[in-house]
């Protein structure tokens, strides 16, 4: 029998909702970039095909948002009732950007539900395009000012913390702390990437099961496009992650990357394995790149973990989550970048088995380096839950049951990925494309 | 106006919001689950459907703005609270994830199923049940603080007469506000056997309010005098309320000006909820906190109360435009657009 702890249980609670929540959150903010594009081009080029593109998508996103509205309801949640030490600090400190997600979500949500009704409601096309600018800006000004919280709580300015007492709180410092604009574009760019590889995936799916219609085409050229985009830009900021981390977190990034020991010139350890005392087998070793990724120059000195007391190293773990994260995000780079070249030639034919294969697998993986992103960012920060100022053990409730409700919570998501799974396939499979186009007055 | 007093004002105001908007949902599920099964479910369906579909999202915010505010201008809140719930809490947070999903299911999927509509209803009656019993604990009796370790005591709080009382007019309020709003938009509708239905709904649901009202007021004497007394200060407040109530049923009943009728039962839950929340003040939770000793710093009180402000400049003509497009459009109304 383990022992009851609530500060674990607590922490698997969180996790499990946080990495439930993460899936919906990222499709809620890409996605709306995507049906933007669609309907743009639809009207630009007056091409129904993108008309109906952006259709359908939306009626897939609708969904998901639902329960990427209700998680996020759990996690906002669950904050006070597993972490109420920690609110209490965060209220003082961190509280507005909390308050000005509400307002984007709330904006958010009043133009969905316009959107959603006005399809076919007003005169001019453009007005209805226009409704689903405010869904796209406040998606994305939830994911930026949520994004600025976790910023926070990696790298905490904005107040003075003596003897238990906050004073001096400046609410705008706070939110623009120098974790902020790594980790704000990251999580953006990162979002449209991996929305984007979703929404590929299913186009791609449709043309390697033989259904050669040029919409599924139009649809896969527009998503791989986008991720093309994306997957560069997520690439660049990573490396400024890097750089950010080197200098204001390096005990981050050193057990990112098992760097034990303060050195030039540093070596950057891919995959491998770990010993009991703390030496590196069978890894791929590249000379210099730490250095690189850290300070942008080979010769730069990358600080170790040696210089760090052993009980505030990061579980040594998050090495794996950091590979799993570059690894997918290369290959998605590739894979886009393939794509764009085949596609740019007319005479090689991007329509390949083996290129949509890697299209359709790249949908999973992007939501995989989502995952592992997070779990990078959120285990690569204990013992801590505010870096330096609270941690994570002396935030968590002393109420009894939170396992109890871990059980609880874990049955809904399933019961909830269940259904959604469910639900998406019916939607789709009582109104297949043929029949929409053919309502939309094409073919 | 102090900043404490302005921020629990806010927040008051917008924690009555959200009784009003999710009791209209709440109650619109219940009420759709019992005409299914009672036969009548086609006529009044297409009423409430054309109302909830575009809106559902927005109530939910409304409860989350509340909390979201409460923490930022109180975070001591988060504390004292969010110990002593994690059950209820957790429960409540469970239910309200199973209603947003599988409305959104039920609507959006082309299968209508009927257990969905169950959910959908159950849920309804059971969250405002779970809500209301934090409004039960701000009155103390319920919370045991020692060595600095708060936690909640469960067996007096299910053995309360105070506690089901609230429980009572929470669900029985849920229904009246819900049937007093379909009335009215089934009339604008012009769906007269939808409006015949739901007006019964609402003359039915009406008497029992006021009794569970009585009910808490006679309870909360009982079990927390000094709220009771400082009510007793401001009966002018309850004393409206009462004549709006009245007012509200007799436009009901008399088939007569039904945009006021709503009108009325909104000012008949506001100036009870007023004079119940300024009655409470200053604790938020007796007797261990009130708006003085738990209030935020200085700094951030007045970049919350900016924001709130410019939010409200961007938030009520968007919410202005929801309402035009499909709350008060009579031909959305009335299903020609």
């Amino acid at each position: 029998m383990v022992e009851y702890d609530p500060v674990l249980y607590s922490r698997i609670l969180t996790g499990v909702t946080l990495g439930f929540h993460t899936i919906f959150a990222t499709l809620g903010v890409g996605i709306p970039l995507l049906i933007a594009l669609a309907e743009w081009i639809g009207i630009k080029r007056n091409d129904l095909h993108y008309h109906v593109l952006a259709r359908r998508w939306t009626r897939g996103y609708i969904i998901s948002v639902a329960v990427g509205v209700v998680t996020g309801t759990a996690i906002s949640l669950q904050l006070s009732l597993l972490w109420p030490n920690f609110m209490e600090a965060a209220g003082h400190t961190i509280a507005l950007p909390l308050f000005l997600e509400t307002f984007a979500f709330f904006f958010e949500a009043i133009f969905l539900g316009i959107y959603l009704y006005t399809w076919d409601r007003f005169k001019s096309k453009y007005a209805h395009f226009l409704l689903l600018l405010p869904v796209f800006i406040g998606g994305g000004a939830s994911a930026f000012f949520i994004s600025t919280v976790n910023a926070f709580m990696n790298s905490p300015i904005g107040f003075n913390y003596e003897n238990g007492i906050l004073t001096n709180v400046n609410p705008i410092m706070a939110m623009f702390n120098p974790a902020t604009p790594t980790k704000v574009t990251h999580v953006l760019a990162s979002s449209y990437l991996t929305a984007s590889f979703i929404l590929a995936m299913i186009a791609a799916f449709s043309i390697l099961r033989g259904r050669d219609h040029v919409y599924h085409k139009k649809a896969l050229k527009l998503s791989m496009t986008v991720a093309l985009a994306f997957a560069i830009s997520t690439a660049l900021i990573g490396d400024l992650s890097g750089k950010y981390l080197a200098q204001y977190q390096p005990e981050k990034l050193a057990a990112a990357e098992w760097h034990f020991e303060t050195e030039k010139g540093a070596t950057l350890i891919f995959a491998g394995s770990l010993d009991e005392n703390n030496k590196v087998n069978r890894a791929i070793e590249i000379p210099y790149a730490l250095s690189i990724l850290a300070h942008g120059i080979p010769g730069a000195e990358v600080i170790g973990l040696e210089e760090f007391p052993v009980e505030d190293w990061p579980p040594l773990v998050v090495h794996y989550y950091f590979d799993w994260m570059v690894t997918i995000g290369m290959f998605l780079a590739l894979v886009a970048f393939i794509y764009f070249c085949m596609q740019y030639r007319k005479k090689w034919n991007e329509f390949n088995k083996p290129l949509l294969s890697a299209i359709i697998v790249g949908g999973p993986l992007a939501m995989l380096a989502i995952e592992a992103g997070w779990f990078m960012a959120e285990q690569g920060r204990q013992p801590w839950i505010i870096r330096g100022v609270m941690r994570t053990a002396e935030a968590a409730t002393t109420s009894n049951h939170v396992d109890t409700m871990l059980i609880l919570f874990i049955l809904l998501y399933l019961v909830l990925a269940i259904s959604i799974v469910i639900v998406l396939k019916r939607v789709f499979k009582a109104s297949p494309l043929e029949k929409e186009l053919k309502k939309q007055g094409i073919e | 106006m102090s900043y404490e007093l302005l921020g629990i004002t806010v927040l008051w105001t917008f924690l009555y919001g959200y009784v009003i908007v999710a009791s209209i949902d709440f109650g619109a599920g219940f009420f759709n689950y019992y005409t299914t099964i009672t036969g009548k479910g086609p006529i009044v369906h297409k009423v409430i459907n054309r109302y909830l579909s575009p809106v559902w999202e927005v109530t939910n915010v409304f409860l989350v703005f509340f909390y979201v505010g409460l923490l930022g201008f109180f975070p001591s809140v988060a504390y004292y609270y969010g110990t002593t719930l994690l059950i209820p809490g957790s429960i409540a947070t469970i239910l309200l994830c199973i209603r947003g999903s599988y409305y959104a299911f039920h609507h959006y999927g082309p299968k209508k199923a009927t257990w969905t509509q169950f959910l959908y209803g159950a849920t309804g009656l059971f969250i405002p049940a779970s809500l209301s019993t934090v409004l039960t604990i701000s009155e103390g009796g319920y919370i045991n603080v020692s060595n600095g370790n708060v936690s909640l005591d469960y067996g007096k709080l299910f053995t309360s007469f105070y506690s089901w009382s609230v429980i009572i007019l929470a669900i029985v309020s849920v229904l009246y506000i819900s049937a007093c709003f379909l009335t009215y938009y089934a009339h604008k509708a012009g769906d007269t056997e939808a409006f015949d239905i739901l007006r019964k709904y609402a003359l039915s649901w009406s008497l029992p309010t006021i009794l569970a009202s009585f009910l808490v007021f006679l309870s909360i004497s009982h079990h927390n005098w000094e709220h009771f007394s400082r009510m007793l200060d401001l009966s002018w407040m309850f004393i409206l309320s009462s004549l709006f109530f009245l007012g509200a049923v007799y436009l009901i009943w008399k088939k007569q000006r039904l945009g006021l009728s709503f009108i009325f039962v909104m000012l008949q839950y506001a100036f009870a909820f007023s004079g119940y929340g300024a009655a409470h003040l200053p604790y938020l939770l007796y007797p261990y906190l009130s708006i003085y000793d738990g209030f935020t710093n200085e700094a951030m009180a007045i970049a919350l109360i900016i924001t709130f402000v410019a939010g409200l400049l961007l938030l009520i003509p968007s919410l202005i435009l929801l309402m035009r497009l499909f709350v008060f459009s009579n031909q959305y109304v009335q299903g020609k657009k």
